[in-house]
């Protein structure tokens, strides 16, 4: 671990969470202040909708979705890379649209669907997506892999997935360092095939 | 990451009095907020949360204009059919911004308080800089200033601005609308945005309690035909090196009315005015013409060690974004 990270867990982890939600005057929110622990210290009651299912969390309220995703809940098919917003790896479905776990507070998800990689597949049956990727060998490490296939699965359903082309430009936000950018392309066009789009 | 309360708010008149206190701060999609706050760069005590406002991310297109809700997302007034038609320079910055996730994140309001991506101003390990902390003085007047302003910068910050739809909405004279709880005003666009002086912390006129409501775009033969070049070290998926923003209006081939405003040129988007007026009557085919034109609107270019490059680099943008726009390119 280089020192720049240790520093910034420094940082995130030095000061005590004094945390609370409210709604503004007479305006409702579902998300309540529920105190917890010792004095001046509170976490925030979050209910969150992931793959159908609901979520009750005590949270503090500096998380952000994709820490809440694979710390709190588990589902650590979405990555983390570099928690800037900056390579994909994160990329989830809120209300069917791709957005990126490290740039959502977990509190700000509320009341939304959330879709991960986990609620992709039909039960043991993989999403044509996921199946033109095993086909197209569209990974090497695979850490890149979930935040891609959750990007393409949004980029074919958005109409941007006709031409190769256009997959390049609306699949840049997902980088992959192993660079199996052609493959990915390829699975990306034959999944958009197969789907008729 | 300092701790902070979290509220949502569901019309506007609660935002306006929640942020007219110090320490609150409005949350929107959050890819700037969130990464300045891991960053330490800000620290707010109070987030609003305005994503539940309704009817505050509209896109409203009549005959006279365009008007477009401070918290429509990139990506949806990218998408917009009426937009693209009419208002292609707007759809084309967009689209050549940030990612897909992003766009759909981001919203309109947020991408104009976009703050610069000068990497000492982002520095994980804070560093000199008068934007990030004022009076500390700048790192990049020694250091690396390869990506740094021609025009309007000062001793104490060269840095540029990223936005590119706010190069667009410089061209098309776009006025942005805000409100506080003392009442509205319309902000031209060209004002809105600052140059450094010695206050370079400030990067809009917008006042403590300020908060945008919506972007309006007056119509024009120009605004239909307009373009977005857009030149960066990538493919796709990077910020701006320069870029050019234009809309043209021909009569026949010679140009009758012409906008231009450049982007990572300064710390605001740089309305090119001398250059427009020097164009009036120029056949859009005469390329020697388009270029001497533009030459002279470079009087007060001030490149510094590394960022020389830009000048041509741009000037060479201004004519091909005019020649495609104008269908001879
Ligand atoms: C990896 C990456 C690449 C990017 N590439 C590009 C690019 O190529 N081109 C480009 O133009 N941009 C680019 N961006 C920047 C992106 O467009 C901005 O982050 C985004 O537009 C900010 O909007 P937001 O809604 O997320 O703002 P937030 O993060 O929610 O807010 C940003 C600031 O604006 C304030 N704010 C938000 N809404 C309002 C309002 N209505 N009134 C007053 N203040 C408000 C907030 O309080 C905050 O201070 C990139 C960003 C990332 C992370
Ligand atoms: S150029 Fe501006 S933003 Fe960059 S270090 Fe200097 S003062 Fe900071
Ligand atoms: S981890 Fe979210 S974009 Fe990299
Ligand atoms: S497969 Fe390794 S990063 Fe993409």
């Amino acid at each position: 671990m280089s020192p720049i990270e240790i520093t910034r867990r420094a940082l995130l982890e030095g000061t005590a969470a004094t945390a609370m939600i409210t709604a503004l005057p007479d305006h409702g929110a579902s998300a309540q202040q529920t105190p917890t622990g010792g004095a001046g210290e509170s976490e925030l009651m979050v209910r969150l909708q992931i793959n159908g299912k609901t979520h009750s969390l005590d949270l503090d309220i500096r998380s952000t979705l994709v820490d809440t995703l694979r710390e709190r809940l588990g589902l650590t098919g979405t990555k983390k890379g570099c928690d800037r917003g900056e390579c994909g790896a994160c990329t989830v479905h809120i209300e069917g649209r791709r957005v990126l776990a490290c740039m959502t507070l977990a509190a700000a998800a509320e009341g939304k669907e959330i879709t991960t990689i986990e609620g992709l597949a039909d039960g043991d049956t993989l999403h044509p997506v996921q199946s033109a990727f095993i086909g197209h060998d569209a990974f090497q490490c695979g850490f890149c892999t979930s935040g891609q296939i959750m990007s393409a699965v949004a980029c074919i359903r958005e109409g941007h997935a006709g031409t190769e082309a256009d997959i390049r430009e609306f699949m840049s936000g997902n980088l992959c360092r192993c660079s199996a950018y052609p493959q990915i392309v390829a699975a990306v066009k034959s999944a958009a095939q197969i789907q008729g789009i | 990451m300092q701790s902070f309360t979290y509220a949502r708010a569901s019309a506007l008149p609660d935002v306006l009095a929640a942020i007219s206190q110090p320490g609150g701060i409005i949350l929107a999609g959050g890819t700037e907020l969130l990464n300045w706050m891991k960053e330490g760069i800000v620290a707010p005590e109070r987030l609003v949360d305005i994503n539940g406002i309704s009817g505050l991310d509209r896109i409203e297109t009549a005959d006279r204009g365009l008007r477009i809700g401070a918290l429509a997302r990139m990506s949806d007034v990218a998408g917009h059919e009426a937009v693209a038609r009419d208002y292609p320079v707007i759809a084309e910055a967009l689209l050549k911004s940030a990612s897909q996730q992003i766009r759909n994140m981001a919203s309109m309001g947020g991408n104009l308080m976009q703050r610069t991506r000068c990497p000492y101003f982002r520095a994980e390990i804070e560093l000199p800089c008068n934007k990030r902390r004022p009076g500390s003085g700048c790192s990049a007047l020694a250091g690396e200033d390869r990506g740094m302003a021609i025009f309007g910068w000062s001793e104490a910050c060269l840095a540029t601005h990223p936005s590119d739809v706010a190069v667009a909405l410089a061209a098309l004279d776009a006025v942005v609308q805000v409100a506080s709880s003392h009442g509205a005003r319309d902000i031209p666009f060209l004002d809105f945005h600052r140059l450094p002086d010695d206050a370079p912390e400030r990067e809009t006129v917008l006042e403590p309690g300020e908060v945008i409501t919506a972007i309006e775009v007056p119509a024009s033969p120009a605004a239909r035909r307009s373009h977005y070049l857009k030149i960066r070290e990538r493919a796709s998926y990077e910020f701006a090196l320069v870029s050019a923003a234009v809309g043209l209006e021909l009569e026949g081939s010679e140009i009758s009315d012409v906008r231009i405003a450049l982007g990572g040129m300064a710390a605001k988007p740089w309305r090119l005015s001398a250059a427009e007026q020097a164009l009036h009557g120029i056949a859009i085919s005469d390329a020697a013409a388009l270029r001497r034109a533009v030459d002279g609107a470079f009087g007060d270019a001030r490149p510094r060690r590394h960022n020389g490059f830009k000048v041509e680099l741009v000037k060479r943008a201004i004519v091909r974004a005019l020649q495609t726009a104008g269908d001879i390119a």
